[in-house]
């Protein structure tokens, strides 16, 4: 099985970047979580109940829509903030990409740590440009909003192909599938890595890997 | 595998389209009632979540979709629409969207309806949470208010798009193939917003009138539904209005998971709701297993099947506010205002009457947000009662924990009261007040709301000061001045903070 890949490219304002790649990963992340699975006896289980907030965003005319869980958001935050750092920090141009990789564990004999199979991967690459003034601001921040508008459209017409989806696993295998660590949700497993490209359209070795907790990591 | 679908897969399957269907329309209106919905996610089931999704029922809303549908559900040809528009202090109104549920002839037959079909119609329906506030409808659901409220109305039938003008644009939410045919969700939008054209079947007269009443007395935004074209007397109704509410149904299901070497058959198990209706437990086959479902292993039927303990939470915890920072006062997020707090409201107060026996003027469901900056209305509205949308509010205290929503005749009718300036808005919310029967006259100035205290509107503020002179320390010759004058003072200034370096370091210590 091929892992799927899709790409989105935004181009915004600095200070637009935070709030842009929260919506869109917000999104993705919205559509790739359920509630929290508590298995029963004879292999049956039942599935929490998800809850969901409006989130304003205050420098781009949008509002999107992500999951009630403060634990999911401070993850994503933090790493969307190090992904901001990055791209301001290296003497890029304003390049960068972020990248939320949907993966499965697979169980491996000892002394091989387990591997990690990705099964969807979502590429969101950022331009970063800069306004002269309070007028192209303005523009800006409707524009985008359109923007991150038509991308979440774009992610709802990839997600509602309903292409493969790991199998609901049983009790013993959900945290091959699940990240199980957060109390309130429960996303499928999922990592968030970013690189930036340098004025030379090469990636600099600032790739910088995150992983989001991992019960079983060795 | 069964080629027919077997009776208990019809009969659930006939459920979740229906459920679909009322929740569907419940996102759809609540998205345009111009204010964030915030609802909270809960680890355990509370058996009454539908679709694993915290989504508010707001009865009245589902008392005009089961209306609509009056027992039938989406089918070919007959399509379940909810149309949004928006009608302006002065009568115009505009369709802005259609958003419209069909099924068509394309089966799917080899999906699992108890599993694959539940999951695929919750996506559907995170996905239409998601396009919802993307369609330009949204951005001006958000700012209804002095200007003009979002109506909605639903209609079963056949899907009309002539009000939508020229050059509309159709969004898909998604599609999810069923064994008896496919489910597509779409939204078809106007883009073109230039021009409002009344709507011939306008009759109510003193439109203004209407409007501050409703200013006056429907202070939470938004959607009223429309006027009566298509009323239905409530002839079949569903059981439900009376008493037995079925979308209390619990519809906590149970998947389950079988390791290939045991053999179980999985099933899905409904909790019996209050009424006793029986539970449907689905010997769900396995024949091969289809690549995204579970692992359901080996053996067709014939297992016992044991009811799954009930989880009646049904009144509970997702009725309750969400997480938000919640306070009930502060923070009453509007996704449950409206509906039974209308009722009340407009039996007690307002001219037009509600539902019962309206048949000829113009539903009086309107629930409207004023918001903060709101224009100088150019209509004769007199200064009295430009205090009083933001005075009038509602009571508060709705009680979601109904076992019987629709027939809960709310005695105390909330609904959170909408916003005032954004002096006064906390966080993502707007701050509600409470008031029981009697409406609180508070009197709140937001910018720009009146004439006498700022002779200009916000337009012409913004016009004015869009084009600010350049700073007088950025220009040359000053600033040069003044940085010698900087220089000069500098020695001192270092002295003055050297001496009182102890405050300053006090001052830090309280900053972290």
């Amino acid at each position: 099985m091929n892992c799927r890949s899709e790409v989105l490219e935004v181009s915004v304002e600095g200070r637009q970047v935070d709030e842009a790649m929260l919506a869109l990963l917000h999104t993705i992340l919205l559509h790739r979580s359920t509630g929290k699975f508590h298995y029963k006896k004879e292999g049956t289980y039942s599935i929490g109940t998800v809850g969901t907030q409006d989130i304003d965003c205050d420098f781009i005319d949008f509002t999107f829509v992500r999951v009630s869980s403060e634990e999911l958001d401070r993850v994503i935050r933090k790493a969307v903030g190090e992904f901001k750092d990055a791209l301001s920090n290296t003497g890029s141009d304003g390049m960068g990409q972020i990248s939320l990789e949907f993966y499965q564990k697979k169980k491996s004999r000892w002394p091989f740590s387990d591997e990690c199979i990705p099964w969807e991967v979502w590429s969101i690459k950022v331009n970063v440009v800069n306004l002269a003034n309070e007028q192209e601001r303005q523009i800006c921040r409707e524009k985008v909003g359109e923007k991150l508008g038509e991308k979440v459209i774009n992610i709802v017409e990839v997600i509602n192909r309903h292409e493969y989806l790991p199998k609901m696993p049983t009790q013993s295998e959900v945290d091959n599938v699940f990240d199980t660590s957060l109390k309130d949700v429960q996303p499928y497993l999922h990592k968030i890595t970013f690189q930036i490209t340098d004025s030379l359209g090469t990636s600099v070795s600032t790739t910088m890997r995150r992983l989001i907790k991992d019960t079983l990591a060795l | 595998m069964d080629n027919d679908l077997s009776s208990q897969d019809k009969k659930d399957l006939d459920k979740f389209i229906k459920f679909f269907a009322l929740k569907t329309v419940q996102v759809i209106v609540q998205s345009r009632l111009g204010e964030k919905i915030c609802t909270r996610s809960s680890s355990s089931p509370t058996g009454s979540d539908w679709f694993n999704l915290a989504i508010k029922d707001i009865p009245e809303v589902t008392h005009e979709a089961k209306k609509a549908l009056a027992g039938q559900l989406p089918s070919i040809g007959r399509s379940m629409c909810v149309e949004i528009s928006l009608k302006t202090s002065e009568g115009d109104s505009m369709e802005l969207e259609t958003w419209c549920l069909e099924m068509n002839e394309k089966c799917d037959k080899d999906i699992k309806v108890s599993y694959t079909v539940y999951n695929r119609l919750s996506l559907l329906l995170k996905s239409l949470l998601a396009i919802t506030r993307v369609t330009p409808a949204y951005k001006l659901s958000r700012k209804q208010g002095h200007d003009y409220v979002i109506l909605y109305r639903i209609y079963f039938g056949e899907v009309q798009l002539a009000g939508l003008g020229e050059g509309f644009q159709t969004v898909r939410v998604g599609v999810v193939g069923t064994p008896i045919g496919t489910i597509t969700l779409s939204c078809a939008y106007r883009t073109n917003l230039a021009f409002m054209s009344t709507r011939q079947f306008e009759r109510t007269a003193p439109i203004m009138g209407i409007i501050i009443d409703h200013f006056v007395e429907r202070p939470f935004g938004n959607v009223g539904h429309m006027h009566p074209c298509n009323y239905r007397a409530p002839g079949e109704e569903e059981g439900g209005y009376a008493g037995v509410e079925d979308s209390q149904e619990v519809c906590t299901t149970s998947f389950s998971t079988s390791p290939p070497s045991q053999l179980y058959s999985s099933r899905l198990s409904y909790q019996p709701p209050a009424l006793g209706a029986a539970d449907l437990c689905n010997p769900a086959t396995c024949g091969g297993a289809h690549p995204h479902q579970m692992a359901v292993p080996g053996k067709e039927g014939g297992v016992p099947q044991v009811p799954m303990q009930p989880y009646h939470g049904a009144q509970a915890e997702h009725g309750r506010m969400p997480s938000c920072p919640a306070h009930d006062t502060a923070h009453h997020i509007p996704a449950t205002p409206s509906s039974s707090g209308e009722d009340a409201e407009t039996c007690s107060r307002s001219s037009e009457q509600k539902s019962a026996g309206l048949a000829d003027t113009l539903e009086t469901t309107f629930t409207r947000k004023v918001g903060a900056f709101v224009n100088k209305p150019t209509t004769q509205i007199t200064t009295a009662s430009l205090d009083l949308p933001f005075a009038a509010f509602a009571p508060r205290a709705y009680d979601l924990e109904e076992n019987d929503p629709m027939v809960h005749p709310p005695d105390s009718p909330d609904t959170s009261s909408p916003l005032q300036g954004s002096l006064h808005s906390q966080g993502s919310s707007e701050t509600g007040e409470q008031a029981q029967e009697d409406f609180v006259m508070v009197d709140f100035k937001p910018a720009f709301s009146k004439d006498d205290l700022l002779p200009m509107d916000l337009g012409t503020f913004y016009r004015e000061f869009q084009n600010p002179p350049q700073l007088a320390s950025l220009s040359i010759d000053v600033s040069a001045q003044s940085m010698a004058e900087d220089l000069d003072s500098l020695p001192e200034k270092l002295a003055i903070y050297e001496k009182n370096i102890d405050e300053f370091d006090a001052f830090v210590e309280t900053l972290q």
